[in-house]
């Protein structure tokens, strides 16, 4: 079953542009990147649009589908309406290159910031030892592909570009939440998480849980509990108390 | 200058958002429920009285415990700690003040009020209407971070109640006895149970603070099953919230005499 679906697809490049019409042939299981595929090769040659995968695994295709941040390659066409204007951005987030390819170097930048997984000093390459218990916590975090489709969604920084100095984003918090689940991870990632990359910016709103390809619960899972981690460390004098008298590790 | 989705460098689409579902619905219907209790709790403190139905030994959780000399004869069952309260003051203050506070630190509720009553913001990739945005880093939202000390009062206000509901095992001869207004209390504690032990702090002090699961074999059993309720926390929110309303609503109307309660054992 073909039919003729009407797109709005987004044209320009950071100096400026607006949202064209098209109408493109969508056929039975197709996802909108085969749609956008089939307009590159039949009426907009010159059409930017980042992609890799096809498959939900690789993050390239982000953008806004319908107002919503999207990966492009999993977005049914089924989900909408034949006669459905169906309109493609690309994310608003982050600065444009041109069409649907956005610059999203704000996150490299970040993970940059990040210091890498931190042993303890007298522990040796080779000796790393930990039981599946401690570590399946964390291993929800490494399903994230890095379309940056909650940092895209995330309003701290998509509202307020201000903000991107001292805000890292869900992705980075949650990179920051599953080293200090680790059990063998010995840097200081409460401080880190507050003070550096802006973890009283989140409010918990849920939006990066709501748009995750992956389906992680970032707010759940990574957010809150590290929250609750700076807690203790930062405005809970009971237990800022008791680790002082019981100088216990946890 | 520009700002959010439009600041210089993004994609100049005009338009603020592009959604074209009805995000506003779920933000509006939940202000509308938070809207409401705020009334109707605020209301119910301050006309201190129908909390009590002495024939069936009922309380209301917004009234328990009872515990000034103001208190109607009898529903003071764990004694009378205070004086009389001016009239101004609602003698359920303590009581309000802490389960308020429960919810108003609350997550889900930080969450659902940000949405609906702050637009802060009202849906996913809708802009918020707010020129700065310093989040919960500043004085007053910064006291949201007190959740856990609610919690601990939640969990003792908690406790009472299931010694009110066991109070309301009462019949009409003095022995026992089970009426509609006992099975709503007790399906009110349920659900108030089941809200507090889902509460994202009481999963991170059970066991969630942890970085070694492994040496706490006990805590990673409590932890397992506060991780279990807690997806559902925001469920298990609206509807103590409502259940709480309810309770309340029947005791008032039995208390007041507006209707009898219905009895299914004495």
């Amino acid at each position: 079953m073909s039919y003729k679906g009407k797109f709005r697809v987004w044209r320009g490049d950071s100096e400026g542009g607006d949202l064209k019409d098209y109408e493109v042939e969508v056929n039975e299981g197709e996802v909108v990147l085969d749609v956008i595929h089939r307009l590159q090769a039949t009426q907009a040659p010159d059409l930017a649009v980042r992609w890799n995968c096809k498959a939900g695994k690789c993050g390239s295709c982000s953008a806004e589908i319908n107002g919503m941040p999207k990966l492009m390659c999993m977005c049914r066409m089924n989900t909408f309406e034949e006669d459905e204007v169906v309109t493609v951005t690309p994310m608003r987030t982050f600065p444009v290159m041109r069409d649907l390819v956005t610059d999203v170097s704000y996150n490299y930048q970040k993970a940059r910031e990040i210091p890498a997984f931190t042993p303890p000093a007298d522990l040796k390459p080779g000796e790393y030892r930990m039981q599946q218990v401690d570590v399946e916590r964390s291993q929800e975090f490494r399903k994230c592909i890095e379309c940056f489709l909650c940092q895209d969604t995330c309003h701290v920084i998509r509202d307020h570009e201000e903000n991107k100095e001292s805000f890292s984003g869900p992705r980075f918090l949650m990179r920051i939440a599953e080293l200090d689940m680790h059990p063998l991870d010995a840097a200081d990632r409460q401080h880190e998480a507050q003070e550096q990359h802006g973890l009283g910016f989140c409010n918990i709103t849920k939006c990066c849980t709501e748009v995750c390809p992956e389906h992680i619960k970032i707010t759940d899972n990574a957010l809150i509990p590290m929250k609750e981690r700076v807690v203790d460390r930062k405005y809970d004098p009971i237990v800022w108390l008791g680790n002082k008298i019981r100088r216990r590790g946890a | 200058m520009a700002l959010g989705v439009e600041s210089t460098g993004r994609a100049s689409i005009g338009q603020k958002t592009l959604r074209t579902d009805r995000w506003w619905l779920a933000p509006l219907r939940i202000g509308v429920i938070l809207g409401f209790f705020v009334v109707y709790a605020t209301v119910r403190i301050f006309m201190n009285k129908w909390y009590w139905v002495d024939e069936f030994h009922y309380l209301t959780p917004l009234y328990s415990p009872c515990v000034t000399e103001s208190c109607v004869p009898g529903s003071s069952h764990l004694g009378t700690w205070f004086g009389e309260f001016p009239r101004v003051i609602p003698f359920s203050i303590i009581t309000f003040a802490v389960l308020a506070g429960f919810r108003g630190t609350c997550y889900y509720y930080r969450k659902a009020g940000y949405r609906s009553l702050f637009f802060a913001p009202a849906a996913c990739a809708v802009p918020e209407p707010h020129k700065k945005y310093t989040g919960e880093r500043k004085f007053p939202l910064i006291a949201l971070n007190l959740h856990r000390y609610f919690f601990y009062g939640a969990l003792v206000f908690g406790v009472l109640n299931v010694y009110d509901g066991i109070q309301a095992f009462h019949g009409e001869d003095g022995g026992f006895g089970i009426g509609l207004g006992t099975l709503i209390i007790w399906i009110n504690l349920v659900m108030l149970w089941l809200y507090t032990l889902s509460c994202h702090a009481c999963r991170h002090i059970v066991g969630g603070r942890l970085k070694n699961f492994s040496k706490h074999p006990l805590r990673y059993r409590y932890w397992t099953f506060v991780s279990k309720l807690n997806p559902k926390h925001g469920t298990y929110a609206m509807i103590s919230l409502v259940t709480v309303i309810a309770t309340d609503a029947y005791i008032m109307a039995v208390s007041a005499g507006w209707f009898s309660d219905l009895r299914i054992f004495n």
